[in-house]
Order: structure tokens, then C-alpha cells, then sequence
């Protein structure tokens, strides 16, 4: 019983950071129709970040994720409006490809700016642990698990509450339509990518003391992230934080309780069913058939 | 220019409209086959990967290019193709049998891939295709009693009716040849087939097609099979190309660098899947090139320019670095990739079309032949 709390607690830390890629992809798709390939890659330029600004030039660790968190927000309209913006309206493919040739691009020239080591950023939680009787959570789990819940209630907050998250959900409803309603869908699209930038480099940095980070690490986590969209419903935000934390909980219990090499595999076959038997996900809608 | 007059559908659909097609392709056909005794044995043997690579290329091609089904996981079928080869060459069958039993096999395991995909699309159908790769990749390692897991497995050298086939030799580069030239034949005569036209109407629109009568089910199905099969035939001589094949070989990286292929040949045609293969397994020696020799040239031209011979050594090291810092291969893919997405969508077929039409029209080309057209509805999401 010790032994599953201790997995579930791993898993749903590992699942939220899936979550938030997850959330980056869904951000950006409900907007403007693109898949983001390149989403863990974001996530792994946003760790490199502060690792620069906390680890080499010796920031104080909320200052140094405060940076990297902006710097990362303008490197996303950057990318947005060299990659996504001239393709956007061909067909989906064409932009798939180009935010893969974007990750490629980004993991290279991290393995040559910072090299392909492991780095590790000091936190002020990476240390110490939680003591519940006989249960023993560590506090950079933990930190995990708050930062998603607070990052999922801003983000609630700002769709729901402000102006721009209205013109946000109105541009992803429908571009056109938004258009004629006098929303600069540009802008909108521009912030939406420099959002979902924020939120990788968030997830990075929370993750940076538990996996390190490496120039690979994206590619990795950021394929992880696609089964946890696809369970959710792609297209819906609390849907992509949900399917990630069950993502991480079956990795977790996959790589506890079933033999080896069924822990890297679980998350696509958990994919696949959910592809077969409800495509639409848990929180999708289901939209019907147009001509 | 010259004008083709059809009279009939049997006009239309002539594998080589006019002599002009005869006499080029002969010519190429010929170049080809003195191949090795011109070049030397090292692109020769880069000319075996265009062959292996190209003819995945065109397994892709029917699948993404013409049926539009989009696919990241080719590297899956080509593994099949692979180990089928090596797991039977242990029991002494012949070549021919195992050559064919990978494809055959591989085309199988390509139906049941298609099943399930029938009720995907777009974004849903890549996303599953490399979560069917992954699983691939994992029992490949795992199944260690037939794959031999991790430490991969030796594959001998192929031998064709009692005939040693070296992997360097010319008689390998001639098998390759003629598996790549049969393939691209049989496709061809597939696309001017009722089954090709099928193809090219479900790509273009699956409810027309299927008013039209088409079984839009079953030719997906059909398309699947046969674009994997292709990549398993691949798969045998890629194989026997390496000699040694293990799990980590085909990644998710292999089925990028095969849609490369195709997505840099131009994707609506099969000279897109030669060419796009012709480039991708070149860039390798051509950078190997530039990283030795560019240092020299650009200090060269910095001194030709008036630099002294010490600001001359600086740049000459600093290119030096740069160019054999760890990864560039993978920045240069990138930015290809991104440039060709946003300049030359149709790829390189694609450019060789344009500047054809540009002189064959001089005066009067303009650009706006081809130009892409955009849809800013919510196409995919609705439909």
C-alpha cells in the first residue's frame, strides 16, 4: 500500500509536468489549428535558460525563473511569427513538419551552445523531504504538483476572467469570424505562442531537479505529452492536464508492477486504445461531420 | 514546347507520353548501370542508400503522397523488412524467398496498422503512427529469442543462387537498382490503375470520393499495405546494406528523415521521392566536405580581401570550430526542413518544374502557376 502511494505520488509529479507540455500543445492547437512538435524542445530551451541564469550567473532561483520564463515568452513569438505565421492556413502537414525541422534546429544548436552533459539546477526545494507517518515525499515532487494546480487556475483566471482570454477563445473558435469582430487576430495568435512558451519553460524548470536537463530531454518528454493530449481530448485544457496526470500515474504503475520495458510503452498503447475506442478523448468535443 | 494530342484515354495514360521520355530516361538508365566503374567504391556505395532510400521514399509516397495519409513511422515497417531477413537467413532460406517474405510480411503488419487508422486523420493518424513505431522499437528489443534484443542482430553476406553478393560490391548496387527501378515501374502502372486513381481521389477529397463509389475504407487499407510492403523490401536490402541491424537503428529519427525524403523531392510526384533520397543521403558527404575544406576557403577569400595572415588564422579557426561543433548536422537538417516548408513547398521536383515551365514559356511564366492556396476556416477540426 506504501509502495503505491509512494509510485502514485512519482507518477501524478511526472504526469503534471506532461500535463503542462500538454497544455502548450493545447493552447497553440485550439488557436490556430497547429501541432507544436517543437513544444518539448521549448521546454528544454526554457530549462537551459534558467539553468544560464541561475546556475552560471547566479541569480536568485525566482528571479532566474522569472527570466527565463520572459525570455522564453519572446522566443515564442519569435518562433511564431518566422515559422508558423507565413504557413499558417496550408495544409497541416506542411506545418508539422516545419515545428519538427524547428525542434531539430533548437536541440542542436543547445547540444553546441551549452554541450550534451546533464545540468542541474539548484532549487530551494530540490533538498528535504515530507514525512507523513511512514510516507516519504520529496518536496521537488511536491513542487511540481503546486506549481501545475497554481499555473491551471491562472490559466482558468485569465480564459475566463479578462478580455484578451475572451478574444483568445473567440479566435479559436472561429479566426475568421474573430476577425470581423475586430480581435487583431495576429496579436492574439502571437500571444497565445509566447503563453504556451511560458508554460514549457515552466514545466522545464520544475523538471530540472528531478530528470536534470540535457539537449534531448524534449524530444523525449515531448512525445510523452502527445498521449497525454490525445486522452484528454485535443482541444481541451483541463482535458490535457488530466490526461498528462494519468499518463504519469500508468508510466509510474507500468514501470512498478509489470515487467520491464512496458513502462516506456504503456503511455502509446494507453494512446492507441483511446485513439480506437474514443478518439475525441475524455474532455473532447465531438464535432460532427461537415461537407 | 510541344504539344501532346490525346485522343483517347489510352493516350492519356501511356507510361511515356513522347520519345523525349524514352530517350532521357534511357540515357539516365545507361549512366546509371557504368556507375561503378566510373565512380569510386565509396559513392557507390552512397549510391545503394539512394537506391534503399528512394524506394522508401516511394513506399511513402503512395501513402502520404498520393492517399494522403500522413505517416512517422515508416522506420517501424523498415525494421520488419530487416529482421525478417536476418531471422530467416538463419535457417538457410534463399534470398528470393526471405526477400519476398519481408514484404510480404511487412505488408500484413501494414494492413492491421491500417485498420486502425481508418478512423483517423490528419494530426490523430501521425500521432498514432509513431506510437505504433515506439511499440515496434520496444518489442524489437524486448523479444530477445527471435531479435536477439539490444545487441542486435549479424546479418551474412547475401548470396544469390549460390553466388556470394558482397555489400560493396557492384552486384549488390545492381540489385538495388533493379528492386528501386521495379518498384517505381510498378507504381507507376499502380497510379494509372483504378486502384491509383482511387488513391489520388481519396487525397483530394474522401466524401467526393466517396459519393463517387469509391470504398474509401478498403483502399486505405490497400494503400497502407502496399506502402508498407515496399519500405519491408527496403527493409531486407537495407539489412544486408549494414550487415549489422539493432532496435536503436529504427527511431523516430529514421521516419523523419524518410518524410524528409519525400518532403524535399516535392511530395506529388515520384521523381520527388528519387531526388528527395539523392539529396538527404548526399548532404552527409557534402558537409563532411564543407567542414574540412570551408575553414581554408573563407580564410582564402579574408586574405584575398586584405586581411593579414593573422586575423586570416583567427577566422580560419573560428570557421574551424564552428563547423565541426557536435550537432550541426542536426541545425543544418532544421533549417533545411523549415526553409523548404516555407519556400519551396512543392520541393525539388517542384523547383525543376518551374524553371522548365519558365523557359518553356519564356516570356510569360508567372509565379502565380503555383501558387499554394490558404484556407483559414477550421478545416480539419470540423470535418
Amino acid at each position: 500500500m506504501l509502495d503505491f502511494v509512494q509510485q502514485l505520488v512519482s507518477g501524478i509529479a511526472l504526469g503534471c509536468v506532461y500535463g503542462l507540455i500538454a497544455l502548450g500543445f493545447v493552447l497553440v492547437y485550439k488557436a490556430t489549428e497547429v501541432v507544436n512538435f517543437a513544444q518539448g524542445d521549448l521546454m528544454m530551451l526554457g530549462g537551459f535558460f534558467a539553468f544560464t541564469f541561475i546556475g552560471m550567473l547566479g541569480l536568485n532561483y525566482w528571479l532566474g525563473f522569472a527570466g527565463a520564463v520572459a525570455a522564453m515568452a519572446l522566443f515564442g513569438m519569435l518562433a511564431e511569427r518566422v515559422v508558423v505565421r507565413p504557413i499558417l492556413g496550408y495544409p497541416q502537414f506542411s506545418i508539422i513538419m516545419a515545428t519538427i525541422g524547428l525542434g531539430y534546429f533548437l536541440r542542436s544548436v543547445v547540444g553546441m551552445i551549452w554541450g550534451t552533459d546533464d545540468f542541474k539546477i539548484e532549487t530551494p526545494f530540490s533538498e528535504g523531504v515530507l514525512r507523513i507517518g511512514s510516507l516519504v515525499l520529496a518536496y521537488d515532487k511536491l513542487s511540481v504538483i503546486a506549481a501545475t494546480i497554481i499555473l491551471c487556475a491562472l490559466l482558468y483566471l485569465f480564459f475566463n476572467r479578462t478580455t484578451l482570454g475572451t478574444a483568445m477563445r473567440a479566435s479559436s473558435e472561429n479566426m475568421l469570424a474573430a476577425y470581423y469582430m475586430g480581435i487583431p487576430v495576429k496579436r492574439v495568435v502571437s500571444i497565445v505562442w509566447a503563453i504556451s512558451a511560458a508554460v514549457a519553460t515552466a514545466a522545464g524548470v520544475l523538471l530540472a531537479p528531478i530528470t536534470f536537463i540535457h539537449s534531448n530531454v524534449g524530444l523525449v518528454l515531448g512525445l510523452k505529452a502527445f498521449p497525454a493530449a490525445v486522452l484528454g481530448g485535443f482541444g481541451s485544457i483541463p482535458g490535457a492536464v488530466v490526461g498528462g496526470v494519468l499518463i504519469g500515474v500508468i508510466e509510474s504503475m507500468a514501470g512498478f508492477y509489470l515487467p520491464q520495458g512496458w513502462k516506456d510503452v504503456a503511455p502509446y498503447i494507453v494512446l492507441l486504445v483511446v485513439l480506437l475506442l474514443k478518439p475525441e478523448g475524455l474532455f473532447g468535443i465531438h464535432m460532427r461531420k461537415k461537407v | 514546347m510541344r504539344f501532346l494530342f490525346k485522343t483517347d484515354y489510352e493516350d492519356d495514360i501511356k507510361l511515356f507520353p513522347h520519345s523525349g521520355y524514352v530517350i532521357s530516361y534511357g540515357l539516365l538508365l545507361a549512366c546509371l548501370l557504368i556507375a561503378p566503374f566510373v565512380l569510386s567504391s565509396y559513392l557507390v556505395s552512397q549510391l545503394v542508400f539512394v537506391c534503399i532510400y528512394a524506394t522508401v521514399g516511394v513506399g511513402l509516397m503512395i501513402l502520404t503522397g498520393f492517399t494522403g495519409q500522413a505517416s512517422l513511422g515508416h522506420a517501424a515497417f523498415l525494421a520488419i523488412g530487416a529482421y525478417t531477413a536476418a531471422y530467416l537467413q538463419q535457417y538457410n532460406v534463399p534470398f528470393p524467398v526471405y526477400f519476398l517474405a519481408g514484404g510480404l510480411l511487412t505488408g500484413v503488419v501494414g494492413a492491421l496498422v491500417g485498420f486502425p487508422a481508418l478512423r483517423l486523420t490528419g494530426i490523430y493518424l501521425v500521432i498514432a503512427t509513431i506510437s505504433f513505431a515506439f511499440i515496434v522499437e520496444e518489442i524489437l528489443a524486448r523479444w530477445e529469442t527471435v531479435t536477439n534484443g539490444n545487441e542486435g542482430m549479424r546479418v551474412k553476406t547475401l548470396s544469390l543462387f549460390g553466388q556470394a553478393v558482397p555489400r560493396d560490391g557492384p552486384t549488390f548496387y545492381y540489385l538495388c537498382l533493379a528492386v528501386l527501378v521495379l518498384t517505381i515501374v510498378g507504381t507507376l502502372n499502380l497510379l494509372r490503375s483504378p486502384t491509383g486513381r482511387a488513391f489520388v481521389a481519396i487525397r483530394d477529397s474522401e466524401t467526393a470520393a466517396r459519393s463517387m463509389g469509391i470504398n474509401v475504407s478498403l483502399y486505405k487499407v490497400k494503400s497502407f499495405a502496399i506502402s508498407a510492403g515496399i519500405t519491408g523490401l527496403a527493409g531486407v536490402l537495407f539489412a544486408h546494406k549494414l550487415s549489422f541491424i539493432s532496435p536503436e537503428m529504427f527511431t523516430l529519427q529514421l521516419s523523419i528523415e524518410f518524410i524528409i525524403v519525400i518532403l524535399i523531392g516535392g511530395t506529388f510526384s515520384l521523381h520527388g521521392a528519387v531526388l528527395g533520397a539523392i539529396f538527404l543521403v548526399m548532404i552527409d558527404p557534402f558537409l563532411t566536405y564543407l567542414k574540412d575544406d570551408l575553414p581554408g576557403i573563407i580564410a582564402g577569400v579574408a586574405a584575398a580581401f586584405g586581411a593579414d595572415s593573422i586575423t586570416a588564422g583567427k577566422i580560419h579557426g573560428n570557421v574551424a570550430a564552428i563547423a565541426s561543433a557536435n550537432g550541426l548536422k542536426g541545425a543544418i537538417y532544421g533549417i533545411i526542413i523549415v526553409l523548404f516548408v516555407l519556400f519551396e513547398p512543392l520541393g525539388l521536383y517542384g523547383r525543376w518544374l518551374k524553371i522548365k515551365l519558365f523557359f518553356q514559356l519564356f516570356p510569360l511564366y508567372k509565379r502565380a502557376t503555383f501558387k499554394r492556396q490558404k484556407i483559414y476556416v477550421k478545416s480539419e477540426r470540423n470535418r
